[in-house]
Formats: structure tokens, C-alpha cells, sequence
């Protein structure tokens, strides 16, 4: 069974986005740019898979521009067999993802098409759930286990208030949540050889997907800062300031 | 608790220990000499130039040598220096130094404004174009020696060692890459550099190295006032108040940025200064602050400079390896300058292994890289202005810079005074906290400036929690009984990233080293009074992530 792994390229998790003074987006000049961690638990957990003998090959794809080669190496390094890279500078919306590996995993033809539940870059939560409807196939989102038994897949779901179980029958979709591993290092002598492996480039047109935006952004702004805190001596004084602030009465 | 390791290894032609100017400069050199050389960067931050902080003026003199194309694609080549002023700061006034007074040396005519930290990101795509294998989140932990003590390489750092040392379900062990020839390229007060440093006592006929501690901010300005290409440096205020040296820069780059930072130099008796406060309040000074209001801060960073100069220079080969760039220090002191002789050792250093692998050497000491350095344009350069830091260092800020300019017009005037100043370790200037003032900071306002662990977020910091500290305090005794006890804990205010605390636990006072907001900017291995805190590599990728710094 062959495991298709799709994999974001965004802004590193350590470093505190500057919004461009116009407001319009992200300034990503010169920022590091990493795999989105999620992703990353997505290529663990299928390497896992083929080193338990349950899947023989593990393919990454990313969509995104010229420089997310080097998110596909990271994948490749960690044990990923090849990569292809849907190259586009523009920005692509999880609708016009979910079509592109749909055309992909029609190529394929993989058992389980297994990806971050979100990227922490637009925190959109769509594209799983988007390609399991466009391909017509079950989907077990917010994965924390994923166990594959002969042509099932059970997946346990982290849901409000707990766990749930789904079987389901492949292939499937899973969406893979923070619970599920822990990422191994990319070794050295791996990185090596990781930069040997095929790595195909292709664009979104020859998968015929239109990519236009169906979303216009209006804005781009900073959360509020947060007051600093204020430290009282008593209780009596904690319910003097809170009464001040009008909080109680 | 340890497991047996079993480390992998791997032969190649020449490995550099650091992914800076000196160490990209080195491996392009090499790969321009000869294609066919096997030449291994390694790099402990997550990407080339996370580690990378600088103001950065920089003289184009080495890159022009080395890829005289530079301008066409290189982000540097956007903003030349079109103004240089040097302001000696009053409490609330400013003076400003007239051009002709100063050394020719100290224009910056023909220099560019940037980021160093994007020119070695733009070097590392060169280099690896040119088939040099870069490695970030890799650091060299570990010096390798062969049976006849030459060096043979390096090892790089285990992953996935938890914070008792025991070994998580994800370690990797390190690499030992086996080299014949080794470059430390670590920067100032590298952590390998230092053990072959005393190893092959390469200190033993110069002066000490001794640094100030650099802390820089790049703020978004209102573009009203912004001058691309304005360059500024100060002195004065408010490091005159406390006996202290050292001075600010402030330099206009792309983009409606602008880079500021505050060097203090790390040879202050007074235990109780902080050069993080003496920063953020020179923010407040009119003139600084009339730039900054309106504006944004968008990344903070700290990093120590070599400031020993030409008579601090260590001998720069020894068997199977050699010293480049600020791991040995070329920092021309007055111009604050250092990338282009950084970047030239590295070139320099790469020829003499070029020629000597050619020849069929290896392990051997490149004697004739060190003699090559002594006589090219950086010893020349930095011979003109070896007296001026220490002549303000022993004759205060005012008379010094004055006996500093004199020296550095005669020196560049070809009369040359017939003595060379001496320095003495920063660690040794500290005086007993009772005998000094305490200094009272005012309270940073949110605006301009602000308080450590705000700033701290600003620089991408991360590490792994679950890992050794890679702080190490050999006697903790001895840190409660002198370091507390007779100096008042300085380390809780020389660290720019609030890394140490001394907090009350019952009744006796406990260390606290918070490593994980650790900066890597080596202030605390140099400034301990006791040298009893040695700054170590913590996991690959750790420290901070700086953008454009």
C-alpha cells in the first residue's frame, strides 16, 4: 500500500509573524519557513506505517513555490521514498489543494492519503475533509492513533470530551492531530541522502485545476496586546480592584 | 546515566564549524579553487543566519574579491552608506564629530547598510550552487583528535538526549565528520574554538581577547523618517554615567527599517550595571527616540563582538585545522567592522588548504595560512587602529577617543608610535558589588522600550525543554559565595535575555538558569568573575530564529 503525504510549507512555529505595515498579509521576507508541524506527524506516523511492513512506499507532495523543495527534502530525509512539488507562486486556498491531490491520489492510487489536520499558517482546517468529499472516500480526521487492519483503517479521533473510534474502509483520508507522534530528527547522513531521491516538479496546470481565489482577504491585523498584570497584597483589595473595573458589583 | 554510543562517521576534504561570513567565504573559496573538494558546513542554528546578528555596516572589500558579481543578486547591494555621523551624546544633547576630524579610515563611504544575517543566507545558496553540503541545525559538538593529537574533524551533537541524560525513543547520535583540515569559523568566543584555543595555547604570545556585548533591535519606522542610508554612531551617554564604555549605532536600511543596537564593552567594574538597561534607555535619548516614535519594534537579539583587535590576534594554525574569522578576531574596533576581514581569513584559510590537500597533505599545521593573514590587507588594516580601544578603555570615553583618533591619524600617516596597548580579561575587571553604586534603570514604558522577557520573544528563541542545560556551572559553591556574595549576582543583569535568576528558596538563595531562553550570545562564558559558567551547544536548531538581523 502506498501512503500519499501532503506537506505545507510555513512560517517556522518559533517566530512571531509581522503583519506588512499595510496590512495586507504576512511579511515572509527572509523569515524561516519550516514544515508544518502537523504535517510533520503526518510523514512520522506514515514512515511508521512502512516500517511496520504495512505500507510500501511513502510519496510527499506540496504545492507551494520553488523553495518548498526544501520542505519536501525535510520529508525525504526523515524517510519519505520520493516527492513531487505542484509549483506555484500563487496563494493557494484549501479548495483548490484538495483538487490538486485529488488529481494526484488518482495517479497514485494510494491506500491512505494521510496530512496535518491544519497549518498553522491560516489555521483552516479543510483541505482532509475537502479531498475526502471530492474523492468520495471515508475520512477520520484528528487522528491521535491510526491502526491499519487488512483493508480498514481505525482511526482514534480527539473530539470535545474524549476519544472516538472510526473504522474506516480504504482508502481513506486521516488527518493527523498533535498526539498522534513524535517526529523523529532528520539525521545527518539521512539529509545526504535525502538530497539523492526523486523529486518531481510539476504545475498546477498540468493537474487542469483552476487555483483562482475564491476568498478575497480585507484585512491583516495584530491580536490586541495584553495589559500588563497587576499585583495585589489581599482579597479585600483583588475585590476593591475588581470593583473599580466595574467586573463585579 | 549514558547508553553506549555507536557514532556513524564520514570522511571528507575539509569540514568549517560554523555557517557565519568567515566559514561560507572559506567553503566557496575552496569550491572555486577546486570543484572536486568534499567541503561540510556545519551550522548549530535552524537556518543559515538565524544566529546570525550584526548591525550590519558592512565593507564590501572581501566580497568583491570573492564573487565580484555580488551586486546583482546579493539583498546587501540595496542600501549604500550615504550619510555617516558620529554624535558623542550628552544626557540630552548631542555634539556632532566633524567628518575631517576623523580618520580617513572611518568613513563609510563605498559601504552598504543590511542584514548580515541575508548576506550569509544569500553566501550559503552560492555555496551550496556550488556544491558545498550546508548543514544547519548541526552543531560541532565535540573536537575530534587523531592518536598524534592532530585534529581530525568534528562531532556533531546527539539528538534527542532528555534533561537527566538518558536517551528519548527519538535520539540520533552525532556524526563524527573526519576532515583533513578542520576551520572553527564559531564567531566571537566560539565554544570548540576556545578548547583548541588553550589546547594548542594559541593565546601564548597575545594579548587576551576581551568583547563587548552588542544588543540590537530592528524597528519599522514611520517612512516619514526614514533615510535609507543614513548611518549613525554614538558614544557618550548613558554608558559616561557609569564609567562604562562603548556606544550605539543606528543605520537606516530597506524597507522603512531601521537597525539600532548598543555595544557595552565587557571590561565594567561596576557589578551592578546592566548593559540591556543602559540600551533601552539610550532608546529615550531625543534623539534616538524622535526616529523610533511612531514606529514598531519587530526583532531583538544580543551577540558579543571580539574587541581585543590586532594584539589579541592568537596564532591562527595548529595541526589538522585552523582559526577564521571572529573565532580568531578581526574586528577593526573604530570602524565596529568585521564581516570583510572575517570573510578574507576564510578566503585566505581556503587557499592555504587548497594548495596544501593539492600537495597530498593533510592534518598538518597550515603555517602558511597563518604567515598569509599577517601580511594581506587585514593586518594592515587592523595595525592602523590597534591602540584605539584600549586607549579608551584605560583613559575614559572622552580623552580617550581623543588619544584613540590621534593614534589612528598617526598610524595612518605612517608615523608609528613604537608601543602597542595591552588589554586584560573582562572577567577580571569586575569589582566587589559593595564598592560600587547601585545604578537605579528607570522602568521601560511599553513603548520604546521594554522589559527583557518581552524582548526575548521578539528573537525566535526556542530550545527543546526536555535536555541537559547547555549552561554549565562547574562549582556552585563557589557561585553563591562569590558570584552572589561578593558581586551581587552581575549575571542577572549582563545576560540580555534574562537567563539567570537568583531566587529564595527557604532560607538559601538557589541559581537559576532559565537556558531555554539562552540567545547564544556568550556574555555569561566571558563576564563570570570566577570563568565558572561555560557556555556549551545546546540541541541542534536550538537558540534564537532572527529574521534580517
Amino acid at each position: 500500500m502506498k501512503i500519499l503525504v501532503p506537506v505545507k510549507r510555513v512560517i517556522d512555529y518559533n517566530l512571531k509573524p509581522r503583519v506588512k505595515p499595510d496590512g495586507s498579509g504576512i511579511d515572509l521576507a527572509n523569515t524561516k519557513m519550516s514544515m508544518n508541524p502537523f504535517d510533520e506527524i503526518a510523514v512520522e506516523e506514515a514512515i511508521r506505517l512502512k516500517e511496520k511492513g504495512v505500507a510500501t512506499e511513502v510519496v510527499a507532495v506540496s504545492i507551494g513555490p520553488a523553495k518548498a523543495q526544501e520542505t519536501l527534502r525535510t520529508a525525504l530525509a526523515m524517510g519519505a521514498d520520493r516527492a513531487v512539488l505542484v509549483e506555484t507562486d500563487e496563494d493557494i486556498e484549501p479548495l483548490a489543494v484538495a483538487k490538486i491531490l485529488k488529481a494526484i491520489a488518482e495517479e497514485e492510487g494510494p491506500g491512505i492519503v494521510m496530512l496535518g489536520k491544519q497549518a498553522i499558517d491560516d489555521d483552516s482546517n479543510q483541505t482532509g475533509q475537502m479531498l475526502a468529499a471530492l474523492m468520495g472516500r471515508p475520512q477520520g480526521t484528528f487522528a491521535s492513533k491510526v491502526e491499519v487492519e487488512g483493508d480498514n483503517v481505525s482511526v482514534t479521533r480527539e473530539v470535545d470530551g474524549g476519544l472516538e473510534t472510526v473504522k474506516l474502509s480504504l482508502p481513506a483520508i486521516v488527518t493527523t492531530d498533535l498526539r498522534l507522534n513524535e517526529p523523529r530528527y532528520a539525521s545527518l547522513p539521512n539529509i545526504m541522502k535525502a538530497k539523492k531521491k526523486p523529486l518531481d516538479t510539476k504545475s498546477p496546470a498540468d493537474y487542469g485545476v483552476d487555483c483562482a481565489p475564491r476568498l478575497t482577504t480585507l484585512k491583516v491585523e495584530e491580536p490586541p496586546v495584553r495589559q500588563a498584570g497587576e499585583m495585589v497584597g489581599s482579597v479585600d483589595e483583588l475585590v476593591a480592584k475588581l470593583k473599580e473595573k466595574g467586573v463585579v458589583a | 546515566m549514558s547508553e553506549e554510543i555507536t557514532r556513524e562517521s564520514m570522511p571528507v576534504d575539509v569540514v568549517v564549524v560554523g555557517g557565519g561570513p568567515a566559514g561560507l567565504s572559506a567553503a566557496i573559496r575552496l569550491k572555486q579553487l577546486d570543484e572536486a573538494l568534499e567541503v561540510v558546513v556545519l551550522e548549530k542554528g535552524s537556518e543559515i543566519g538565524a544566529h546570525i546578528l550584526s548591525g550590519a555596516v558592512i565593507d564590501p572589500r572581501a566580497l568583491d574579491e570573492l564573487l565580484p558579481e555580488w551586486r546583482e543578486t546579493c539583498p546587501l547591494a540595496e542600501v549604500p552608506v550615504t550619510e555617516n555621523h558620529h554624535w558623542l551624546l550628552t544626557r540630552s544633547g548631542k555634539w556632532e564629530i566633524p567628518h575631517l576630524a576623523l580618520p580617513p579610515l572611518m568613513s563609510n563611504k563605498g559601504n552598504y547598510t543590511g542584514s548580515l544575517g541575508n548576506l550569509c543566507r544569500w553566501l550559503a545558496e552560492r555555496a551550496e550552487e556550488m556544491g558545498v553540503q550546508v548543514f544547519p541545525g548541526f552543531p560541532a559538538s565535540e573536537v575530534l583528535y587523531d592518536e598524534a593529537g592532530n585534529v581530525m574533524g568534528v562531532a556533531t551533537q546527539d539528538m534527542g538526549v532528555a534533561a537527566d541524560g538518558s536517551h528519548k525513543p527519538e535520539f540520533e547520535p552525532g556524526l563524527e565528520l573526519h576532515a583533513k583540515y578542520t576551520l572553527f569559523a564559531e564567531g566571537a568566543r566560539g565554544h570548540l574554538t576556545k578548547q583548541v584555543k588553550a589546547r594548542f595555547d594559541l593565546e601564548a604570545e597575545c594579548q587576551p581577547q576581551v568583547y563587548g556585548l552588542g544588543i540590537k533591535e530592528l524597528w519599522d519606522v514611520d517612512p516619514g523618517k526614514h533615510e535609507p542610508g543614513r548611518v549613525v554612531h554614538t558614544q557618550g551617554w548613558p554608558l559616561s554615567e557609569s564609567g562604562t564604555w562603548g556606544g550605539g549605532f543606528l543605520y537606516h536600511q530597506a524597507d522603512s527599517q531601521v537597525a539600532l543596537g548598543f555595544v557595552t564593552a565587557l571590561d565594567y567594574a561596576n557589578p551592578h550595571v546592566s548593559p540591556y538597561h543602559e540600551f533601552q534607555r539610550w532608546k529615550h535619548h531625543p534623539e534616538i527616540a524622535s526616529v523610533l516614535e511612531g514606529g514598531k519594534r519587530v526583532a531583538y537579539g544580543a551577540r558579543v563582538i571580539n574587541e581585543g583587535g590586532w594584539q589579541s590576534v592568537p596564532k591562527l594554525a595548529f595541526p589538522g585545522g585552523a582559526l577564521v574569522g571572529c573565532s580568531a578576531g578581526f574586528v577593526n574596533v573604530p570602524r565596529i567592522k568585521g564581516t570583510h576581514t572575517a570573510m578574507k581569513s576564510g578566503m585566505l584559510a581556503a587557499e592555504s588548504i587548497a594548495a596544501a590537500i593539492a600537495g597530498g597533505r593533510e592534518l598538518d599545521e597550515l603555517a602558511e595560512y597563518d604567515a598569509a593573514v599577517r601580511s594581506s590587507w587585514i593586518a594592515e588594516e587592523l595595525q592602523k587602529v590597534k591602540n584605539a580601544q584600549p586607549l579608551v578603555a584605560k583613559f575614559g570615553e572622552d580623552v580617550g577617543t581623543m588619544l584613540a583618533g590621534i593614534d589612528m591619524w598617526l598610524r595612518t600617516l605612517k608615523i608609528r608610535l613604537p608601543f602597542t596597548m595591552k588589554h586584560h580579561k573582562d572577567a577580571d575587571s569586575l569589582g566587589r558589588a559593595d564598592l560600587y553604586p547601585k545604578i537605579a534603570y528607570p522602568k521601560p514604558d511599553g513603548v520604546l522600550s521594554f522589559d527583557r522577557l518581552t524582548s526575548v520573544s521578539f528573537s525566535g528563541t526556542n530550545h527543546e525543554e526536555d535536555q541537559p542545560c547547555h549552561l554549565k556551572v562547574q562549582n556552585m559553591d563557589l557561585q553563591k559565595a562569590s558570584e552572589l556574595g561578593l558581586y551581587d549576582g552581575p549575571s542577572t543583569r549582563y545576560c540580555p535575555a534574562g537567563v539567570y535568576e537568583w531566587i529564595e528558596e527557604g532560607d538559601e538563595p538557589k541559581f537559576v538558569i532559565n537556558a531555554q531562553n539562552c540567545v547564544h550570545c556568550k556574555t555569561c562564558d566571558i563576564k563570570d568573575p570566577n570563568g565558572n559558567i561555560t557556555w556549551v551547544t545546546p540541541e541542534g536548531g536550538g537558540g534564537p530564529n532572527y529574521p534580517n538581523m
